[in-house]
């Protein structure tokens, strides 16, 4: 066991892990944030991407000693303090995004990084900002509805 | 009204902030966690096993192996059982086997403190095996000298049946047709739901417990009951969120395994997840199918005879077995009329993972060889393949020789000019007519008929509870499942719509527990709006019954003049005479009227059925050199008779049409010459992803079907049906070129290129 401290959520914190862990197991295990979900635990699927420092990651395939010193955000770390949802998950409400839900805390991760870009994209580009992401309900057309919407620009791109 | 409406979904804020509990979130801390040992070689016997150096890994607890399990042979369909033992799921495995029929074949399962342990126990594991030589096609099966898996299986057939309706014989009908005969073959394929098959179990009270990511909570007691001898009520099930099942988890997996292996610990909580590989070459697959089409048609396209002869991959144990290519051959039967049509079809056992229920339950595999058939025929014919359809379709009224089911409503053609009309048929098929060049477009198109549940096949039952709370809301509970399509949000609405109860005030209780949960066989065949959903309607009926009785006590005035209507009880005028608030406190603590808990539940049997319809139409764009295909535009166009949420229903054939994508384009699970999966992870298996994947638009007929409990029927399942054959004939339309396998891969497709000269050698 190695402990290691890293700022989860906005809290900084001391965890014991085993050297060997991974950051998904860390989160869902010992700090029981369970909106952390594994697919596949091989970097294949997404459904387990958390932010690191801003930046997305599988953490199925992230070593959770690797998190030492830095800031792990997860779906838990996005919703405000009263239970508000931010624009990002309203926007999945709206716009029918969910079906089984297991993809879904993945992929709303990616959007916060996509979004805290501060740039605008195409439809196309927002394709395959998220194709890490494998979702078998949606057929990913109202997740890149919920996506331009917060991150969008006006105009659909792709089909014709 | 509340059905019609596209409210918001009623677990969408669980799940975007992650709060929805899965199975394994639920997981008591400091569970043992099992791992299943899995054979190495896909058709033989295990002799023995030498342990001891697995049971010497600190942290394993327990290694429990097939010699140790009962003598017992259970099924696993999640079909409702029957009382008649000529028409029970056929019972072909054990919790662990020492028969070998599958690469990855369950044989041991060993209990540790943490998965590491496991792991590493597992590689320790020595077993000794007797071999045979392993085969993975139907033809290499039905060869009189490979081994018979099962003995009750003589030449390796689980099942064979055969019909004929109509005048005279196929034969008959050929003479002076235009007749076409081929082979069309489909592959198979997985489910891949992203949240892989977990349960947990436990004891309590000298009970077993299992939570489980299953669609069929009701159905896994029965078998886990079944498969360790033990009484059904000595097992309860409880059903989290769950997600995703497509049909995988109409089975059931490794819930009995897992009961077992807590009983064997003394009823510590055992832990049993599988890992994405595990899952893929070891739980369910879509059957792979050859099906030979015969068609015999007059010179101005109208069809006289129809004959089916297919074949189904079954893999190394029963699963849903032959119910699945039957429906197939039924299916093939519906679509279009003739004179005279006849099928035969057998299911086949092999060395590869069972062949279970996924989405759409054998008619994907039909719809493909069935509408790529009518377009060879159209192009046979020099007809339109549109107009051959028209010509021949299934007409309002129809009614099946085979099971009675009637075509009580039909937005089928409706469909059909819907999807015309937005790729611009006419044209385009014009258009693209005589291409040359090495880019080339086509616009082809599909569709299909699906019944709605499964009578009179098998047996239909839901039941639905409604409790009052003091406030005037209720509980709604139900046996029926929630597996992401939404089943949660649109029985909400329906008690709803059947009590005069507003929808913020009906609490669907989400977690199925057979403790607790009234009776229903759970999700599948896109029955539960349609079967469920008469269930809440009966029940709302007999609910808000009881709350006008007690409102006509409270007022004294005939229960027959009073209403419930948006949470208030209204007299025939539509003056509010109470809020239901009012009453419902009343109800409980009343001191003048009989203290009461107003209370309802029913269960009904549905013993109608209905057809629901729909099309596909695509527009391919394809690289002939490189044979990539580009989907430039797609439409399904769907009749489920009248939406219960017209938005969550467009989601619901958004991601049915991407399950047909990936059917079409791209999935297939491959095996070696010695029955190992080569391709069981989600790198090399292709799944469409958001790249692969076009804009999808979805349309709507609405017709309102008289069996439906609001006019509905199906819409679960038939969106995956007629996306693959209708990009099939978009590229026989784009090149000239008939391709009767899937996925249709740029690999198959330069094959195919080369052999029609469109590439030079
Ligand atoms: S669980 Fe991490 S990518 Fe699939
Ligand atoms: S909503 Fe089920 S996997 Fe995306």
């Amino acid at each position: 066991m190695k402990i290691i401290r890293v700022n989860v959520n906005g809290r900084d914190m001391e965890v014991a892990v085993d050297e060997r862990e991974s950051l998904a197991d860390t989160l869902r295990e010992r700090l029981r944030l369970t909106s952390v979900k594994k697919g596949c635990e091989v970097g294949e699927c997404g459904a387990c991407t958390v932010l690191v420092d801003g930046r997305a990651i599988d953490s199925c395939i992230y070593l959770a000693v690797w998190a030492e010193g830095r800031r792990v955000l997860t779906v838990e770390g996005i919703t405000g303090p009263g239970g508000e949802l931010s624009p990002i998950q309203q926007a999945f409400v709206e716009e029918a995004a969910i079906q089984c839900g297991f993809c879904t805390p993945g992929l709303i991760m990616t959007a916060v990084e996509i979004v805290g870009t501060g740039r605008r994209y195409t439809r196309d580009e927002l394709r395959k900002l998220i194709a890490g992401h494998l979702c078998r309900c949606t057929g990913y057309q109202n997740i890149l509805n919920a996506m331009e919407r917060v991150a969008g620009v006006a105009q659909r791109v792709g089909g014709e | 009204m509340a059905v019609g409406k596209s409210v918001g979904r009623v677990d969408a804020y669980e799940k975007v902030t992650g709060r929805a509990l899965y199975t394994e979130d639920m997981a008591p801390q400091g569970a043992l966690v099992a791992r299943v040992v899995r054979a190495t070689i896909a058709n033989g016997r295990v002799k023995g096993f030498d342990l001891a150096a697995a049971l010497g890994v600190p942290g394993v607890v327990k290694i429990v192996t097939c010699f140790d399990v009962p003598e017992i042979d259970f099924p696993t369909a999640g079909h409702p059982w029957s009382t008649d033992t000529g028409h029970q799921d056929i019972a072909d495995r054990r919790l662990l086997n020492r028969r070998v029929r599958v690469y990855g074949d369950d044989i041991a399962a060993i209990i540790a403190e943490d998965m590491v342990a496991a792991s590493r126990a597992a590689r320790l594991i020595r077993v000794e095996y007797e071999e045979y030589p392993p085969f993975t096609a139907i033809e290499q099966a039905l060869d009189e000298h490979v081994t018979r898996l099962h003995d009750f299986a003589p030449g390796n057939v689980l099942k064979a049946t055969e019909y004929r309706f109509g005048e005279g014989t196929f034969e008959a009908a050929c003479e002076g047709s235009v007749v076409l005969t081929k082979d069309y073959r489909v592959q198979t394929v997985q489910h891949c739901h992203l949240e892989l098959p977990v349960s947990f179990a436990y004891m309590e009270k000298g009970r077993v417990v299992v939570v489980s990511s299953t669609q069929i909570p009701h159905i896994v007691r029965r078998v886990v009951g079944q498969a360790l001898g033990i009484p059904w009520g000595k097992v309860r099930v409880i059903k989290p969120y769950i997600g995703g099942g497509f049909g995988n988890k109409q089975d059931v997996l490794y819930e009995p395994l897992n009961a077992f292996l807590t009983m064997r610990v003394g009823g510590r909580p055992v832990r049993l997840e599988l890992t994405r590989e595990e899952t893929m070459a070891s739980t369910r697959v879509r059957h792979a199918m050859n099906l030979t089409i015969a068609s015999a048609a007059r010179p101005d396209g109208k069809l006289v005879g129809r004959k089916l002869v297919g074949y189904s991959n079954q893999g190394g144990y029963a699963s849903h077995g032959h119910a699945i290519i039957s429906n197939t051959a039924s299916g093939f039967r519906h679509l279009y009329e003739s004179q005279v049509i006849e099928a035969r079809v057998s299911t086949v056992y092999t060395n590869i993972a069972a062949g279970g229920a996924m989405r759409g339950y054998g008619i994907p595999q039909i719809i493909f060889a069935l509408e790529s058939h009518m377009d060879d025929l159209a192009l046979r014919l020099h007809m339109d393949p549109l107009a051959l359809r028209r010509m021949n379709a299934m007409r309002p009224g129809y009614r099946d020789p085979g099971t009675g089911i009637t075509a009580l409503s039909s937005g089928l053609m409706a469909c059909l000019d819907k999807g015309e009309r937005h790729i611009r048929w006419a044209e385009k098929r014009k258009a693209y007519a005589n291409q040359t060049g090495d880019v080339r477009r086509g616009v082809g198109m599909a569709m299909f008929s699906y019944k709605t549940g499964v009578h009179p096949i098998s047996l239909e039952m839901a039941s639905c509870r409604m409790l009052l709370n003091e406030d005037g809301s209720m509980q709604l509970q139900v046996g029926a499942t929630e597996i992401g399509q939404g089943a949660d949000t649109v029985l909400t609405q329906m008690a709803a719509e059947s009590t005069g109860i507003p929808m913020e005030q009906v609490h669907i209780v989400s977690v199925q527990d057979t403790d607790v949960s009234p009776f229903d066989f759970g999700a599948y065949a896109s029955r539960q709006t349609y079967v469920t959903g008469m269930a809440v309607k009966r029940t709302g009926a007999i609910f808000r019954q009881k709350i006008l009785s007690y409102a006509a006590k409270m007022l004294d005035c005939p229960a027959e003049k009073l209403s419930l209507a948006d949470g208030r009880v209204l007299d025939a005028d539509g003056n509010v005479l109470l809020p239901l608030e009012a009453l419902a406190t009343e109800a409980v603590y009343s001191l003048k009227h009989a203290a009461t808990h107003i209370t309802a539940e029913a269960s009904y049997q549905c013993e109608d059925n209905t057809f629901s319809f729909g099309c596909c139409f695509a527009e391919i764009e394809v690289d002939i050199p490189v044979g990539k295909l580009r989907v430039v535009d797609i439409i399904n166009v769907h009749d489920s008779g009248v939406l219960i949420n017209p938005k969550l229903a467009e989601a619901q054939v958004h991601g049915g049409m991407s399950m047909g994508l990936g059917y079409g384009l791209s999935e297939q699970l491959l095996y070696s010459e010695k029955g190992m999966p080569l391709n069981d992870n989600l790198l090399d298996y292709k799944l469409p992803t958001a790249m692969d994947t076009p804009e999808l638009t979805v349309s709507f007929v609405e017709t309102v079907d008289p069996t439906g409990p609001f006019g509905n029927k199906a819409l679960g399942e038939p969106p995956a049906i007629p996306v693959a054959p209708a990009v099939r004939n978009a590229l026989l339309h784009a090149t000239g070129v008939a391709v009767d396998s899937l996925p249709l891969t740029p690999q198959k497709l330069v094959e195919h290129f080369m052999d029609a000269g469109l590439i030079d050698p």
